[in-house]
C-alpha cells in the first residue's frame, strides 16, 4: 500500500518534497526575469514571418564544424518557409535587444541570449503575427502563474473563515453558509461572468485587469475549500482535548488558532498546491469572455485562444508551447500537493 | 422466450438505425414531362440521377417558413425547397426567368407584367397559377406578419401593387420607378395558397412550417421537398418529383435523390466532417481551412474553389452617434478626435491592408479601400486611390489636425490629452479579432494608445446599434447582392444601417445630404450607366469622407468532393448550393448503391 510505504520513509518524501519546491522556485525565478531570459519583445510583430518554425541550431557549415552554434533565417516561399543559407548568425550570450522594464532595476536592454539582427532566433517559432512565440510564453508566465498565486490566497482565505464560522458556531450560522457554498457551487459562473462583463467599463487597465481577474477567479473557488475547512473544524470541535481547552476557559480565537486551525493547514496547504494549476488554467476561459488579459500583451490564456481554430491548432505545433508550461506548471504543482499530503501522514504517524 | 424477445427488440433496434441511415430510400421518381407543362429546359446541363449530398451547417435552421426566416442556415434549406419568380443567376449575377416564364417592363418603370409557367405543380402535386403569387405577395406585405424581407416592397414609403391579370399573368406597379427592380423577386419564395391561407386567416402564420411540422404539410416549387426533419440532428430533402426545370435531353431535374443537411455547430465541426468524406459540400472556408483542406484532400482529388474577393467589406467604424442626453461623456469627449476627418484619413494612411491579406487570409483576400471592391466588376470605382501604408503621411496630417507627440512618443490633442481608445470586435470571429490586433499596432507606430476589446457578438451589436457605448468597432458588411440597392440601408442617412451616425433625422453633412440624393436617384434611373456614373460618386465620397475605415476582403473558398458533378460555386450567397437541382453524383459506387 502506497500509504504504508510514505509512512516507513519520511525522509525521501522529505527529500521529494525539497527538490520539488526548489524546482518551482526556480521556475518562478525565471518567470520573474521573463524579460532577461526572452530575446524579443513579446509584443513585436515581424509580419514577413507568420508562423514561422522553430529555427534549427547549426554546428557545422561548408567551413567545417562550429564550436559556437549558429541558426540561419527564414525566407517564405510557396511550401511555407526555408532556412536562408547565405548568411550565418552565431549565437551569442548577454546581447543587447529590445527593452523591457526589469522588477526594482527599471529599463534595460540586455538579454539572455540572442543572434546579430536581422537574425532573429526563434526557439519555439512565431506566432499569427511573427511575435517570437518563446518570449510570449516566458513573459506570459509572469501573469498567469501570478494569476494562479494570488487568486488561491483569495479562495484560501474565504474558504477558510467561511468555513471556520460555519464549522466552529454550527446552528443557523452553519445552515446559511452551507446553503451560500451550494449556492455559489451551483451558479453557471461562465454566463455570470458574460453578465458581469456588460457592466464593466469597456476598457480595463491591465492592473485592474489583473486584480479582476484574480478576484474573479478567487471568490468563485471558495466553496469548496470552505466545505473541507468546515469538515475538519466540525470533527476538530469535538475532539476532548478541545473539550478540555474549552471547559479550561479557553477563548474562541485561542481554540480555533492553537487547537483547530493547525489541523485544516495540512489541507489548506495542499489545497494551494491543487488549486494555483486549476486557477491558471482558469485564466483561459476569462481571457477568451474578455474578462482576461487582452492582446498584445501575453498570457498562456489568451495565447491559447489561437488554437481553438482546428487548422492551427494541427498546422503549427509549437503554438502549444503555452500548453507545455501549464502541464510542467501544473504536474510540479500537482507532485508537490501528493508530496506535502504524505508528509501530512506520515507527520500524524 | 425472454431470449426471443431480446432478440427481437435487438433486431427491431436495428431495423430503425437503418431505417434513421437510409431514411430516404425509395426517393420519387420523376414524373415524365408532360405536354402542357411550361418547363425550362437547362441546354448547357447534363448528368444523372441518384444518389445524395450530405451537407454540414454550422448552426441548425430556424425554421422553415420563408417569410419569416432570418438567419442563413434556413435560407440555405428553404431555398432548396422553394422557388421565386425571376432568379439571380449566380455564376453571371443576372436575371433569368423562373416561374415567370418572361416579363415586360412598361417604358415608365413602374409596371411589371409577369408571365407564369402554365402546367407546373407544387411537390405535393397541387397546381401552381396567379393565385398563390397573390397570396403570397399579401402575406410578404402584411405588416401583421412582420417579414423580414417587407421593407424591399415598399418603395419611397409607399407599398407596390400586385394585380391578378388572368390565371397565368400577374402586374406589379410601384409607386415610382426602381433601378434593377426585377432583382427584388430574387429572394421571395412563391407560397402554396391551397396549404397556408388557412392558418394566414387564422393569424397563424408565423407558427407554420417549423422544424416540426409534418413533410405532408409542406410544399414548395423548389427542386426538392421535405422528407424528414429531426429538431438538433438533421433534416433530410428528397427529389420534388413535379420540378419545372429539365436538363438537355428532357429529363426532369432534380438528378439528386436527397439532400442531407446536418446540424454540426462550427466551421471547424465543418472541416472535419469534410475532410473525414462524412460531407460533400462545403463554403464560407476560412483561407486557414482551405490551405488545410488543399493539402490533405490533394490526394483523394476533391474540387476547391478560390473564386476570388467575396462582396463582402470589413471596416473599422468610429463612433460619430449624437450622444446627446446618453450619459456617455467619456465616447462624446474622444468624438472629437473621431469627427475630425484629418484624425480618420491618419487612421486609413496607417492601416497596412497587405499585412491584413497577408496575416489574416492568408494571401487569400484583397486590401479595400472603398464600399466596392474588386470582386463587384459592375459597379466597382476603379478610380479611388489605393495608397499604400504610410506613416509618416500619417503622422504630417495629424501634426496639421494639430496634434502632438510627448517625449515618450504618446500622441496629444490640442489640449494635451492622450488619444486613448478602444476597438471592440466579435470574439467569436477569428478573422476579425487578428485585423484589430494588426491595427492596434499599426497605431501604436502613431503614438495612439488602442486597446482590443473582444465581445460576444450580440454585445458588440447591442453597444453598435443600441447603446452607442463604444470608441471604435471593426465589423463587416454586404456579400448579398452586387446591386447598389441593398446597400441603401447602409448609406442613406436615416438606414437602419447607417453605422457611424445611427437615427439622422437630418443628414449631418452635406456629404452625407449628397450621398441621399445621389442613392435616391440611382434607386429610381434605370439606364444602368447613368446610375454607374451615379455610385462611383458615392464611391468616391466614401473614400473621400471616410466614415469607415476599410480594411479588406476575402476571397470566397468552397469545396466538393471529387464525386460531385456540375459543381459552380459562384460569389453570392448561397456560394455552392444555388444550382442544386443540376448537381449530380458521379459515381454512385458502394457508398450509394443503397439509396436507390
Amino acid at each position: 500500500m502506497p500509504t504504508r510505504s510514505r509512512r516507513a520513509h519520511p525522509w525521501p518524501v522529505r527529500g521529494k518534497t525539497a527538490l520539488l519546491a526548489a524546482f518551482l522556485v526556480a521556475l518562478h525565478i525565471l518567470l520573474l526575469c521573463a524579460g532577461f531570459v526572452a530575446p524579443y519583445d513579446p509584443t513585436h510583430q515581424n509580419r514577413e514571418l507568420p508562423y514561422a518554425p522553430p529555427t534549427r541550431l547549426h554546428f557545422v557549415d561548408s567551413s567545417g564544424f562550429h564550436l559556437r552554434p549558429f541558426i540561419y533565417g527564414w525566407i517564405a516561399d510557396d511550401d511555407g518557409y526555408r532556412e536562408d543559407q547565405t548568411h550565418a548568425y552565431p549565437l551569442r550570450a548577454f546581447v543587447r535587444g529590445d527593452s523591457y522594464s526589469f522588477p526594482g532595476l527599471g529599463e534595460t536592454n540586455l538579454h539572455l541570449f540572442g543572434v546579430d539582427d536581422p537574425g532573429k532566433i526563434l526557439l519555439v517559432g512565431m506566432d499569427a503575427f511573427g511575435r517570437d512565440e518563446f518570449s510570449r510564453v516566458v513573459c506570459g508566465g509572469q501573469i498567469s502563474v501570478a494569476a494562479g498565486i494570488v487568486a488561491t490566497a483569495v479562495t484560501l482565505a474565504v474558504g477558510s473563515i467561511v468555513g471556520v464560522i460555519a464549522g466552529y458556531y454550527g446552528g443557523w450560522m452553519d445552515e446559511t453558509l452551507m446553503g451560500a457554498t451550494e449556492l455559489f457551487l451551483s451558479l453557471p459562473w461562465l454566463y455570470l461572468l458574460l453578465g458581469v462583463r456588460a457592466f464593466l467599463p469597456l476598457h480595463v487597465s491591465p492592473a485592474r485587469t489583473f486584480l479582476l481577474l484574480t478576484c474573479v477567479i478567487g471568490l468563485i473557488g471558495w466553496a469548496r475549500p470552505a466545505r473541507l475547512v468546515r469538515g475538519i473544524v466540525l470533527s476538530a470541535r469535538t475532539r476532548n482535548y478541545v473539550a478540555a481547552a474549552h471547559s479550561f476557559g479557553g477563548s474562541d480565537f485561542y481554540l480555533l488558532r492553537r487547537h483547530i486551525l493547525p489541523e485544516a493547514s495540512g489541507v489548506l496547504l495542499t489545497q494551494a498546491a491543487l488549486l494555483v494549476p486549476r486557477y491558471i488554467a482558469a485564466e483561459v476561459a476569462l481571457s477568451f469572455f474578455g474578462l482576461g488579459v487582452n492582446e498584445p500583451v501575453p498570457s498562456w490564456g489568451n495565447m491559447l485562444t489561437a488554437l481553438q481554430q482546428y487548422s492551427v491548432l494541427i498546422s503549427y505545433g509549437w503554438l502549444l508551447a503555452p500548453v507545455a508550461a501549464l502541464f510542467v506548471t501544473s504536474v510540479t504543482y500537482y507532485l508537490l500537493a501528493d508530496a506535502l499530503h504524505s508528509r501530512l501522514e506520515s507527520r500524524e504517524v | 422466450m425472454k431470449s426471443i424477445g431480446r432478440l427481437s427488440l435487438l433486431v427491431c433496434l436495428l431495423a430503425g438505425m437503418c431505417a434513421a441511415g437510409t431514411s430516404f430510400a425509395g426517393a420519387p421518381t420523376p414524373v415524365a414531362p408532360g405536354k402542357t407543362e411550361e418547363l425550362e429546359r437547362l441546354p448547357d446541363v447534363a448528368g444523372h440521377y441518384g444518389g445524395y449530398l450530405t451537407i454540414g451547417q454550422r448552426a441548425e435552421p430556424k425554421t422553415l417558413n420563408p417569410v419569416t426566416e432570418s438567419d442563413s442556415a434556413s435560407r440555405e434549406v428553404i431555398g432548396r425547397l422553394n422557388a421565386d419568380l425571376i432568379e439571380i443567376n449566380r455564376a453571371w449575377q443576372k436575371t433569368e426567368p423562373a416561374l415567370a416564364k418572361s416579363w415586360k417592363t412598361s417604358a415608365d418603370g413602374r409596371t411589371f407584367t409577369l408571365h407564369l409557367r402554365k402546367g407546373i405543380r407544387f411537390s405535393d402535386g397541387n397546381p401552381f397559377d396567379a393565385d398563390d403569387v397573390i397570396f403570397s405577395f399579401a402575406v410578404y406585405m402584411d405588416k401583421a406578419v412582420d417579414s423580414p424581407q417587407r421593407d424591399l416592397l415598399i418603395i419611397d414609403g409607399k407599398p407596390m401593387t400586385v394585380t391578378k391579370v388572368d390565371a397565368y399573368t400577374v402586374r406589379f406597379t410601384l409607386p415610382s420607378p426602381y433601378a434593377a427592380a426585377e432583382r427584388i423577386f430574387d429572394g421571395f419564395p412563391i407560397l402554396p395558397k391551397h396549404l397556408l391561407e388557412k392558418p394566414y386567416r387564422e393569424g397563424k402564420f408565423a407558427q407554420t412550417w417549423s422544424l416540426n411540422t409534418r413533410a405532408s404539410e409542406i410544399a414548395g416549387l423548389g427542386p426538392f421537398r421535405l422528407k424528414q426533419s429531426t429538431p438538433g440532428q438533421q433534416i433530410v430533402l428528397e427529389r420534388n418529383p413535379y420540378y419545372w426545370r429539365v436538363d438537355r435531353d428532357n429529363h426532369r431535374l432534380p438528378y439528386l435523390d436527397a439532400v442531407v443537411f446536418l446540424a454540426v455547430g462550427s466551421e471547424d465541426a465543418q472541416v472535419l466532417r469534410f475532410e473525414a468524406g462524412e460531407t460533400d459540400v462545403i463554403n464560407r472556408l476560412s483561407s486557414e481551412n482551405y490551405n488545410l483542406l488543399a493539402k490533405e484532400r490533394a490526394k483523394a482529388g476533391s474540387q476547391l474553389a478560390d473564386l476570388g474577393p467575396s462582396l463582402e467589406y470589413n471596416f473599422v467604424v468610429f463612433n460619430l452617434n449624437d450622444l446627446s442626453g446618453k450619459k456617455l461623456d467619456g465616447v462624446a469627449r474622444k468624438q472629437a478626435w473621431f469627427r475630425d476627418l484629418k484624425f480618420r484619413q491618419a487612421v486609413n494612411a496607417a492601416v497596412d491592408r497587405d499585412g491584413i491579406v497577408r496575416l489574416v487570409y492568408g494571401t487569400r483576400g484583397t486590401p479595400l479601400w472603398g464600399n466596392v471592391g474588386p470582386g463587384n466588376k459592375l459597379w466597382v470605382n476603379q478610380s479611388i486611390p489605393h495608397p499604400k501604408q504610410s506613416v509618416d503621411a500619417a503622422r504630417q496630417l495629424l501634426k496639421s489636425a494639430g496634434f502632438s507627440w510627448n517625449k515618450s512618443g504618446q500622441l496629444l490633442d490640442a489640449s494635451g490629452q492622450a488619444v486613448e481608445f478602444t476597438i471592440i470586435t466579435s470574439s467569436s470571429n477569428a478573422q476579425r479579432m487578428k485585423m484589430a490586433t494588426l491595427l492596434q499596432d499599426d497605431l501604436s507606430h502613431l503614438g495612439m494608445q488602442v486597446h482590443v476589446v473582444p465581445l460576444e457578438f450580440r454585445a458588440v451589436i447591442g453597444r453598435v446599434f443600441e447603446t452607442f457605448d463604444y470608441d471604435a468597432a471593426i465589423m463587416g458588411l454586404g456579400g448579398g447582392d452586387a446591386d447598389p440597392n441593398p446597400e441603401m440601408n447602409v448609406w442613406m442617412s436615416n438606414g437602419t444601417s447607417h453605422l457611424w451616425n445611427l437615427g439622422e433625422k437630418e443628414p449631418a453633412t452635406d456629404w452625407e445630404r449628397e450621398i441621399d440624393q445621389l442613392m435616391q436617384q440611382q434607386m429610381v434611373t434605370l439606364d444602368y450607366a447613368k446610375r454607374k456614373k451615379m455610385y462611383d460618386r458615392v464611391q468616391q465620397l466614401i473614400a473621400d469622407n471616410l466614415p469607415f475605415i476599410f480594411l479588406a476582403t476575402p476571397n470566397i473558398l468552397a469545396g466538393a468532393d471529387a464525386r460531385v458533378g456540375n459543381f459552380k460555386p459562384a460569389v453570392l450567397d448561397p456560394y455552392t448550393l444555388w444550382n442544386a437541382d443540376e448537381l449530380y453524383i458521379r459515381n454512385t459506387g458502394t457508398e450509394n448503391a443503397g439509396v436507390r
